[in-house]
């Protein structure tokens, strides 16, 4: 092995590092470790920028392993590997080390600390580098087919997508009929259109797929494996029914909150928005003279602070419509701010407004007050905008509610081992950089189960995730990660630990045809089998297997380094 | 020692955690995508699975001088080998009377479960552990010898 020479990258990530951690005196600091032929900032390095220059300092410093510390492997890693590729080196010499979700952000209010703890990551990390080894990646075959999870618009425009791509397509819907919310809704902003018209077409073409196998109602049991490579159970109807696919989106959706709030669920006459359009698709409004609406019910408070971005448009869209079926009506919408973005919501808004839609701002801090006992018969409000408070008469309180996450999103989240996020919405692997995918590979999320999200938004989403799921398809290999395990023949005693521990039953005990071994009885890893979990390396009690990029070597060295020991 | 009280309260431990990529670790990234602030004793080694972390490895951390050692893996059932973390539970039991036997605190090993979806439960096992070990005082096992 030539004498190392360790190249340390260490990124300031805008302020998102560089804000907490003292990023040049952890420069100086890692510039002093054993075998550190170079070290640098990088005010993103993960940017062209920081990329070409790692691979600049590859060669001119003659480097050859490579320290990133940064953000996460989970999302960063191929990167970086791919610049060492590029600069020649092999992209197994690359170790990461995180110092932005492990250390800046879980310790903005202590630089100091912050900075020691940085550090000795990075000490931890180039104490690893020192030992790596180059690797050969192994490829493994993609099964040509993806499951879809729900059947609303959004999994059905991936479903769709793929399938006419002509990749064979399992969809998993819990319900009997696929639609999704849609089923639920009345009309559509901003095109006023029935919602039926643009379902049907989509799912006749769905249902008509000869792609599309449908499995309906029916709820995921069971996956495992990895991306190419899943293996599914799901429950059909009281049926198992167990598939390959190799790779996964999920589109289940959001539910509605159904609110505990402005006497919602004891005065018969206050709906959701949701309830509303029910009423009006199944025409059992009946007669109303003056409607009031409010907004942000139990939206952008402490304890759910996001804005569901649908809702305002729901309700200018309702009010809208309440002044089209009795233009003698009052209606008023009571908002904390409007989200209208985009241009044809902001037309539409006004168009609510020239129909003669009141919109009333309220605060948080001074909430609308309902006033009746057997029903709602007026609504005191103060408004913001004149500085006054108003009694509104009300034979209709309406509530926009938000969009929350589905009771079983978190099973779903564990089954799949793909991460939540706030609100209980599935969280894509980067909030800008890579946002249909999950940071688990072969995995993607479309529509509102990502994020409250409109019917356009949900259908591009689920286009977006078709496409990038496409990929691996397509190419019909992965690579392997180069982290399976290797014996060491002359060290093995064949004593088979190794092969009892392995889930994968990639191990045999084999007699050698090493030369010079030949008649032991030696344990063999199938390379095409190993998942590289490592389990075998840690039972192994002669040290005989090791699993490549985790040796025993490697570990060892970060635990000295980081108790201080050689 | 003259200064001995002043070193008790700023005693600060040094505990290192093994996570397996897949729960622990992508629940610890979870905690910082969150923003969780929690204390900051505590330093993250990667591993596939929490299996992979053999018992002499947790001995030798300890020997060494560092005040605790955790491995947090995925919740049981839910390896994503199916079965490591079996493994490490099993193997957790037998290291702890070990410990004990050759003389260090077995509360300075730790097990837990982190599931990917989990950032605050990482923030609230890092807070907890850095408690426990601090309480322990430090690891004293190398003077011992
Ligand atoms: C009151 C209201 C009014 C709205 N009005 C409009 C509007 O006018 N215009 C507009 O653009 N948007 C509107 N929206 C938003 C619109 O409903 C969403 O954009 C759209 O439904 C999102 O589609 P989706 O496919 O992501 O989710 P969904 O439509 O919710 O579909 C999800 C599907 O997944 C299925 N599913 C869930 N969990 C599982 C599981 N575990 N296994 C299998 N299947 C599962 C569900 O049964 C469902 O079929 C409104 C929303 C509400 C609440
Ligand atoms: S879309 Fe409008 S009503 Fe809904 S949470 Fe956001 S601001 Fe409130
Ligand atoms: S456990 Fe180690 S010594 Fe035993 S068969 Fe496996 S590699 Fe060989
Ligand atoms: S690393 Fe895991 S899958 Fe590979 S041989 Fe060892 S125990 Fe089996
Ligand atoms: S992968 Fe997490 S414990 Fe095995």
């Amino acid at each position: 092995m030539a004498v190392p020479r360790i190249g340390v990258f260490i990124c300031h990530c805008g302020t998102n590092i560089g804000g907490i951690v003292d990023v040049p005196q952890v420069v100086e600091y890692a510039k002093s470790l054993p075998y550190v032929a170079h070290a640098e900032a990088n005010m993103y390095t993960c940017s062209e920028e920081g990329i070409s220059s790692i691979k600049h300092a590859i060669k001119e410093y003659d480097l050859n392993r490579v320290v990133v510390a940064s953000c996460t492997p989970r999302t960063h890693q191929p990167l970086f590997r791919n610049a060492c590729a590029d600069a020649g080196l092999n992209p197994y010499l690359f170790e990461f080390v995180n110092i932005r979700e492990h250390c800046s952000w879980i310790h903005m209010q202590n630089r100091r600390e912050a900075t020691e703890k940085a550090k000795e990551l990075v000490k931890m990390g180039v104490a690893k580098a020192r030992w790596l080894d180059a690797q050969e990646e192994f490829e493994s075959d993609v099964y040509p087919a993806a499951m879809v999870i729900g059947g609303g618009v959004a999994g059905m425009s991936a479903a769709l997508n793929l399938a006419n791509q002509g990749f064979e397509v399992h969809l998993v819907e819990k319900e009997p009929e696929l639609g999704g919310r849609l089923l639920k809704l009345n009309r559509i902003f901003t095109i006023n259109k029935d919602p039926r018209e643009l379902v049907e077409s989509i799912v006749k073409a769905v249902a008509g797929h000869s792609k599309i196998r449908l499995h309906m109602p029916a709820v995921v049991k069971a996956a495992s494996g990895y991306i190419g490579n899943f293996d599914i159970s799901v429950d059909e109807g009281g049926k198992e029914v167990s598939f390959k696919v190799g790779v996964i989106i999920v589109a289940t959706g959001a539910q509605v909150l159904k609110p505990e709030l402005y006497r919602y669920g004891e005065l018969a006459n206050v709906l959701t928005q949701l309830d509303l359009e029910q009423r009006l698709k199944d025409d059992k409004l009946g007669e109303f003279q003056n409607v009031v609406m409010i907004n942000c019910v139990g939206a952008r408070i402490p304890e759910r602070p996001y804005c569901s971005r649908v809702c305002c448009m729901t309700a200018i869209k309702n009010a809208a419509l309440m002044k089209e079926i009795n233009p003698e009506a009052k209606v008023y919408v009571l908002y904390r701010d409007l989200m209208t973005y985009g241009v044809e919501f902001e037309e539409y808004y006004r168009e609510a407004k020239g129909a003669g839609v009141r919109f009333i701002r309220y605060t948080p801090s001074n909430p609308p007050q309902v006033i009746g006992t057997e029903k709602v018969e007026s609504v005191r409000v103060y408004d913001e905008l004149m500085g006054m408070e108003l009694e509104l008469p009300c034979d209709l309180l309406v509530l926009a509610t938000p969009l929350i996450s589905n009771n079983d999103s978190e099973e779903l989240s564990k089954m799949l081992k793909v991460p939540i996020g706030d609100g209980g919405f599935f969280l894509e692997a980067h909030i800008k950089l890579r946002p249909v995918e999950f940071a688990m590979d072969g995995i993607y999320v479309a529509g509102s189960c990502r994020w409250p999200a409109d019917i356009r938004e949900s259908i591009a989403q689920g286009y977006a995730a078709a496409s990038e799921a496409a990929i691996p398809l397509r190419q019909g290999l992965v690579k392997v990660e180069a982290i399976t395990a290797t014996v060491d023949p002359k060290i093995c005693k064949g004593c088979g630990t190794c092969a009892l521990v392995c889930p994968f039953d990639a191990i045999e005990l084999k007699e050698s045809e090493i030369r010079g071994l030949e008649g032991k009885i030696v344990s063999e890893v199938n390379t095409a089998l190993c998942k590289g979990c490592g389990l075998c390396a840690a039972a192994c009690p002669n040290g005989a297997v090791q699993q490549r990029g985790f040796t025993d070597m490697q570990l060892l060295s970060m635990v000295n380094a980081l108790s201080g020991k050689r | 020692m003259q200064d001995n009280k002043e070193v008790k309260t700023e005693f600060k431990p040094k505990i290192l955690a093994f996570c397996c990529n897949w729960c622990a670790y992508a629940g610890a990234d979870l905690a910082g995508v969150s923003r969780f602030q929690m204390p900051t004793d505590v330093r993250v080694i990667r591993v596939m699975c929490s299996g992979r972390v053999p018992p002499e490895l947790i001995i030798r951390a300890l020997a060494n001088g560092l005040d605790g050692v955790m491995i947090l893996g995925c919740h049981p059932g839910e390896c994503h080998y199916s079965e490591g973390n079996y493994l490490t539970r099993r193997r957790a039991h037998v290291l702890k009377r070990l410990l004990s036997y050759i003389g260090i605190e077995p509360d300075r090993f730790q097990l837990g479960w982190v599931s990917a979806a989990e950032g605050a439960k990482f923030a609230a096992v890092v807070k907890e552990t850095t408690d426990k070990i601090t309480a322990l005082g430090p690891n004293r096992w190398v003077d011992k010898k």
